[in-house]
């Protein structure tokens, strides 16, 4: 479904993504771990359009992406949880869901019945429908923004770090929605630092380190693989040398 | 005596509010979605003005001649956006609000060269002398200021909370790449900004020339009052801008009435002043907002 190969990303000078390759097949759930600054909200960007790449290809249904802006790729089925979240602070919950749908605007119905599927899936968001975005908790906003890119109908759901800033429980909530998205068929690009966490419920995982893509596979091999336990399982030298 | 020169001042006052706070709107279109203060909004205003007088020489009746004006000067906001502030649309704010000023003085000096340096008068909306409510003599065209304008704020209050592309303006004034990200085409938005905020100030000119009457340089004072009613009801909030408007009219007009029309123009002026260093995010702004935003 999408296939970026060797993508080289600048901002001015600084060579943020050094020749990234990677893929993400119908129906998969393909995750990409990485420390900070490794690149991967610059690899995010740079797929939806946000930033051009200088060098590099990126197809999504065999049709090359990665000069168009993003308002022109969002009709071509990627959605984008952005990294923080993101969402329209100062508007309601529904004119969130409303613009998450924008480019299905002259559909009224559909949109219509969108929402409410949101809301029933979301009865927290139901409740606060009518209040401004702003007010809402983390975890609240981050069902808010996965509801709103779902609002766009996407082939394929882009989500940049979707635990980010929560606590444990609502890291675990989120989590599961995710893997309920993927069982309803959906395709999935997340970006994580929970690396246990996002290894677990993915079929296969990118390693990203300061622009390039250092290991790759599937998702059960790379929670064994030592390097990865080391550096993002947090598993000490001591236990790799017992091994 | 006493009570009819009050409401004579207040009528006037806010006659001239509503004035303010359209020239306010305009501005807080534009800025919501770009935050860029556009000086040449006052020039909005005149140019409305000035062909709403060109159009009613060619025989247009009031009505035609306030849409063509209306139309003109929405397609010069059009040609602003389009072949100047987006040429520049890598540039920082700053310098985008210089282009503003710069655009405000190519707007003055062909209204100049146009319209020559005399003032201009329209016949009012309908005929008919003072009507006098309790010994006051209220202008009909007064009334037709306060009628327009209110109905150019509920079409916008409508526009802004009910449709999608209203919606859409308040998204990416919101946080634009949040709005790329979910397929709103942002530049489009921004083009929409400056033609619905040069259409809110021609028909602000249109409307207050017949009491007025419309002048090619009248732009700077207008928008410096305009301004200061966005700033006092803090940026970007229409309804400060509605409230602060009408205040900056009745002190303009009761300072004119009770003190010296000579103090007029200074009251604004101070009043924005005070704002500026006392509540910076004006009176109906939220300091947290305004803590966020450059300008
Ligand atoms: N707008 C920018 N201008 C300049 N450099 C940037 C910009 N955005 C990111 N960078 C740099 O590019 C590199 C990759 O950043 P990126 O945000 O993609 O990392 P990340 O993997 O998403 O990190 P995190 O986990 O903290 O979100 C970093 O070194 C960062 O400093
Ligand atoms: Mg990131």
């Amino acid at each position: 479904m999408l296939t970026v190969k060797s993508i080289h990303t600048y901002y001015g000078n600084i060579h943020a993504l050094k020749g990234v390759s990677l893929h993400v097949g119908n129906g998969e759930l393909v995750t990409l771990i990485g420390a900070n600054g490794a690149g991967k909200s610059t690899l995010v960007n740079t797929i939806c359009g946000l930033i051009q790449p200088r060098k590099g290809v990126i197809e999504f249904q065999g049709k090359p992406i990665q000069s168009l802006p993003p308002e022109s790729i969002v009709p071509k089925g990627i959605a984008l949880v952005p990294e923080g979240r993101q969402i329209f602070a100062t508007l309601t919950v529904e004119a969130n869901l409303q613009m998450g749908g924008y480019i299905h605007r002259h559909k009224r119905e559909q949109i219509q019945e969108d929402l409410h599927r949101m809301l029933e899936r979301f009865p927290i968001l139901n409740e606060r429908r009518q209040q401004l975005a702003g007010t809402l908790s983390g975890g609240e906003q981050q069902m808010l923004a996965i509801s709103r890119a779902l609002m766009s109908r996407p082939q394929l759901l882009v989500l940049d770090e979707p635990s980010m800033g929560l606590a444990p429980l609502i890291t675990k909530e989120i989590f599961k929605i995710i893997q309920e998205l993927r069982e309803e068929g959906r395709t999935i690009l997340l970006i994580e630092q929970n690396a246990r966490a996002a290894l677990n419920i993915a079929d296969r995982g990118y390693v990203l380190e300061t622009g390039k893509v250092v290991l790759q596979g599937e998702g059960t091999m790379l929670l064994q693989h030592q390097e990865v336990q080391r550096a993002y399982l947090g598993k000490g030298a001591k236990q790799i040398v017992d091994a | 005596m006493l009570a009819t020169d009050l409401l004579q001042y207040t009528v006037s006052g806010l006659t001239l509010g509503v004035i303010f706070a359209l020239v306010a709107i305009g501005f807080n279109i534009i800025y919501n979605v770009t935050e860029i203060i556009n000086f040449a909004q006052g020039e909005f205003v005149v140019v409305g003005g000035l062909l709403a007088v060109f159009f009613v020489g060619l025989g247009f009746p009031i009505p035609m001649a306030f849409g063509a004006s209306v139309l003109v000067t929405a397609a010069l906001g059009f040609g602003m956006e389009r072949f100047v502030i987006r040429r520049a649309r890598n540039a920082s704010i700053l310098s985008l609000i210089i282009i503003t000023i710069a655009m405000s003085m190519i707007f003055k000096g062909s209204a100049m060269s146009l319209w020559g340096k005399d003032p201009y008068v329209l016949p009012p909306f309908s005929e008919g002398g003072p009507i006098m409510v309790a010994g006051a003599a209220i202008q009909p065209q007064a009334l037709w200021v306060l009628a327009v304008s209110a109905l150019v704020v509920i079409a916008l209050s409508i526009f802004f909370h009910r449709s999608v592309y209203g919606k859409a303006m308040l998204a990416c004034a919101d946080n634009a790449n949040a709005a790329r990200m979910v397929g709103i085409p942002v530049r489009q938005m921004v083009l929409l900004s400056f033609v619905l905020s040069a259409s809110v100030g021609a028909a602000a000119g249109v409307i207050i020339t017949p009491i007025s009457l419309m002048q090619y340089d009248r732009g700077a004072m207008l928008g410096l009052k305009g301004f200061a009613a966005a700033a006092l009801g803090g940026l970007g909030n229409f309804y400060g801008a509605l409230a602060a408007g009408a205040i900056l009219g009745l002190a303009e007009s009761f300072t004119a009435g009770y003190i010296s029309s000579g103090y007029k123009d200074a009251v604004s002026l101070v009043l924005l002043l005070f704002a500026l260093f006392f509540k910076p995010e004006g009176l109906f702004g939220s300091s947290e907002a305004a803590k966020l935003k450059k300008f």
